[in-house]
């Protein structure tokens, strides 16, 4: 059985809940003769994946859901051979470049350009061009997002790109000027409330107003994690009610946990023991920046931490989050960070200048 | 021969020429070109605010020589264009495919192309035109190899570069077009003759826009040019191509609720271009462009939410986090980008004249660090809420 979360994606643009205006422009995009290279952009769990087959849909009809995974190897100029995954339909190809790292501007190059050099066969296509879906296009090094430059003007006429970004942050000038940018907010709280109430309705659920409300507020506008909240409180309690809590993922326990203990003891085997649970959630492949982050949104939670602190552990927690991103072994960060914590609350209860 | 220094009768030969070129080139499909490739300068007289450079050029093309160029300046100055414009006035249409190599970051280039393509192309011999042709063209005796943006060569390619610019110097002349002139090695940098392109001055780039939207009919509403050119910080490239994806959007919705054909809603809106000023108020629905495209197309950080945000900063970050934290979150999930908020915060704060100066200088050191940050990759969210924070407590303090 299928996920809620994909069992009641939208296919088309009209389904679309949120966003209609959005919706409608992407769908006079697709109907017109002339479709640019697009930049979608926006936090994960807005709908950004959903709209784009939505709008591949709209372009091509049913034909883009009939998919296939291939694994390409790929040759870099030093011999070394790289497997590469690569989802195609006919009309389509989606790929993920960061996966092979530093060697990405091999896979654009020469993908890209043989994909760009060929024309469709397909007489009864819709449109003459390939579209070429490019996930976490933020994650693209330098070198590859300037061998798109030249392509993405070369070859207009067999290939249309749409990358996929969280922030623009990481795409250079060049490529967000050559795109029109797509922005994707995260939909609203009475907009989640909406959606689950459908869902409810859909899987022939109790509907519980107060409860879709609890979930839309702890998800953090994440319509994904909503939903499986969502799914989750329905599969533990068959019979759910306004009270029911919601099980909150157990490596999020973990680290509010860790903060709980940090803010309470703060010694050196308390770091020792926290060392612990941190290679705990390393070796479960939390990445260390969501835990950083995470650790950093529970102490500032807590009640114990006053207000006047809470800009300096902010302040910390992003420091040493730019060290994790330049420095290579994640745990002497976190435990940095840990340390340093311990260090400014003690110097806060004591009344010392930290 | 007798008029190979006729250089007026050539103009005027090449005109004629060129006259019945752009119906040529425009080819089956002129609407899927990008405006920037459909009016991109044919020749150098129509390379927009750069006298200086065009006037040495031109002097060039007259005497039919050439040294080896360097261009430099931002990007979306017409560096590129210029040089284009050189070559095709120089060699002319068809000369010019045998006669110039154009080398940019999407082709492979490292040190072993420089070897090899460049120098093969280099050691190649003339193709010399027909006589007719040399009427209208001046068609010097030398080939041009362009290397765009080439400040991202490798130095192990730029020293490669160095010899072969001298042993080929009879044949081959070298057109360098880079953003920063000091990524260019010494060596290469002596052996060319060097010019700065300025950013455009607002006059003309909005007069060369408004003459591109006239010609695409598009209608537009008061301010949309000057917005453009703001967002795109005297980039005429990038201010074009936010106006045609504006176009596009509004455009195409007014394709569909006008009527099936597209050749129709053409002469519709030529028809109604005279009421542009009524329609002003009738907003993104009635099919010309507003400023809240622009906004939305750049990318931008909405001005209004960076007041808003200010407005939460100034009050301190003491007792304040909540508020900040809460504002960050939205605009989070809003999805706007970390860089188009430093942007904007920082064009809003320095140019504020209620913060003292000694304020403003902690802050830029501030604004330094964080865009760094950000070029490292790392977490948005948390350098934005850090970000705030910080900015607070100096505006507070």
């Amino acid at each position: 059985m299928a996920l809620l979360v994909d069992k009641l994606r939208p296919r088309s643009l009209d389904a679309l809940t949120y966003h209609k205006d959005l919706s409608d422009r992407l769908a006079s995009l697709a109907a017109s003769a002339d479709f640019p290279h697009l930049l979608f952009y926006g936090p994960s769990g807005a709908g950004k994946k959903t709209r784009i087959l939505a709008t591949l849909r709209a372009l091509y009809g049913g034909g883009v859901e009939k998919i296939k995974i291939d694994a390409r190897i790929f040759t870099t100029s030093s011999n070394r051979k790289l497997e590469f995954n690569i989802v195609s339909s006919v009309y389509h190809l989606e790929i993920t470049p960061s996966d092979v790292g530093n060697y990405d501007r091999v896979v654009i190059q020469e993908l890209l350009k043989e994909v760009a050099q060929t024309q469709q066969v397909d007489l009864s296509a819709k449109q003459r061009f390939k579209v070429v879906v490019i996930n976490e296009a933020d994650g693209l090094s330098r070198d590859a997002q300037a061998a798109l430059r030249r392509t993405m003007e070369k070859y207009s006429a067999n290939v249309r790109l749409i990358l996929v970004a969280n922030s623009t942050a990481g795409i250079i000038a060049p490529i967000r000027s050559r795109t029109l940018l797509v922005r994707v907010s995260a939909p609203t709280q009475p907009e989640i409330c909406d959606v689950l109430a459908k869902a409810a309705k859909k899987e022939s659920w109790k509907a519980i107003p107060a409860l879709n409300e609890r979930i839309a507020r702890e998800s953090g506008r994440n319509l994904r994690k909503a939903l499986l909240m969502f799914e989750a409180v329905y599969a533990q309690n068959p019979e759910p009610s306004e009270k029911t809590p919601i099980p909150p993922p157990d490596w999020e326990l973990l680290i509010e946990q860790i903060a709980r203990d940090i803010v309470r003891e703060r010694t050196p085997a308390m770091i020792l023991a926290t060392r612990a649970k941190l290679y705990d959630l390393l070796t479960h492949c939390i990445p260390a920046t969501m835990v950083l982050k995470t650790l950093c949104f529970k102490l500032v939670a807590l009640p114990e931490i006053d207000d006047s602190l809470k800009p300096e552990v902010v302040r910390w927690a992003s420091f040493y989050e730019h060290r994790i991103r330049l420095g290579s072994k994640v745990i002497f960060h976190l435990e940095a960070f840990v340390a340093k914590f311990m260090r400014i609350f003690e110097g806060y209860l004591v009344g010392m200048d930290f | 021969m007798a008029n190979f220094f006729d250089n007026k009768a050539r103009a005027a030969a090449a005109a004629s020429s060129s006259k019945s070129k752009p119906s040529e080139l425009a080819g089956p499909t002129p609407a899927l070109l990008p405006w920037v490739e459909k009016y991109r300068p044919r020749s150098l007289e129509e390379v927009k605010s750069q006298d200086h450079a065009i006037d040495i050029l031109r002097r060039m093309v007259n005497a039919s020589n050439l040294p080896n160029l360097l261009c430099y300046g931002p990007p979306g100055t017409g560096k590129t264009s210029t040089i284009l414009a050189l070559c095709r006035e120089l060699f002319g249409p068809e000369l010019m495919k045998h006669r110039v190599l154009e080398l940019n970051a999407s082709d492979e280039r490292g040190l072993s192309v420089v070897r090899e393509r460049v120098k093969q192309f280099a050691g190649q011999h003339l193709v010399n035109p027909s006589q007719q042709y040399r009427e209208k063209y001046p068609c010097p005796p030398f080939k041009v190899v362009l290397l765009d943006e080439a400040d991202q060569l490798t130095s192990d390619a730029q020293s490669a570069l160095r010899r072969t610019m001298e042993i080929h110097a009879r044949t081959t002349r070298f057109a360098l077009c880079c953003n920063y002139v000091s990524r260019i090695l010494d060596p290469i940098a002596s052996r060319c003759s060097k010019y700065r392109f300025r950013a455009l001055e607002g006059g003309q780039a909005a007069a060369r826009i408004e003459e591109i939207l006239t010609a695409e009919n598009v209608k537009y509403q008061q301010g949309v040019i000057e917005r453009a050119l703001q967002v795109s910080d005297g980039d005429l490239r990038k201010a074009i191509t936010i106006l045609q994806s504006a176009a596009r959007l509004v455009g195409v919705g007014n394709l569909e609720s006008n009527s099936r054909a597209p050749k129709n809603a053409r002469s519709v809106t030529e028809d109604s271009d005279e009421e542009m000023e009524d329609h002003d108020q009738t907003g993104l629905s009635s099919g010309s462009i507003s400023i809240s495209d622009i906004d939305e197309l750049a990318g931008t950080f909405p001005p209004e939410s960076t007041d808003k945000l200010l407005s939460v900063l100034k009050k301190g970050n003491t007792s304040n986090y909540n508020r900040i934290a809460a504002e960050i979150t939205d605009i989070t999930a809003s999805g706007y980008a970390a860089n188009e908020l430093l942007s904007s915060l920082y064009s809003k704060i320095v140019f504020d004249d209620l913060v003292e100066t000694k304020k403003k200088y902690k802050l830029t050191q501030i604004f330094s660090e964080f865009d760094k940050r950000l070029v490292d990759g790392v977490d948005e969210e948390l350098v934005m809420l850090d970000m705030s924070c910080q900015i607070a407590g100096i505006l507070a303090a």
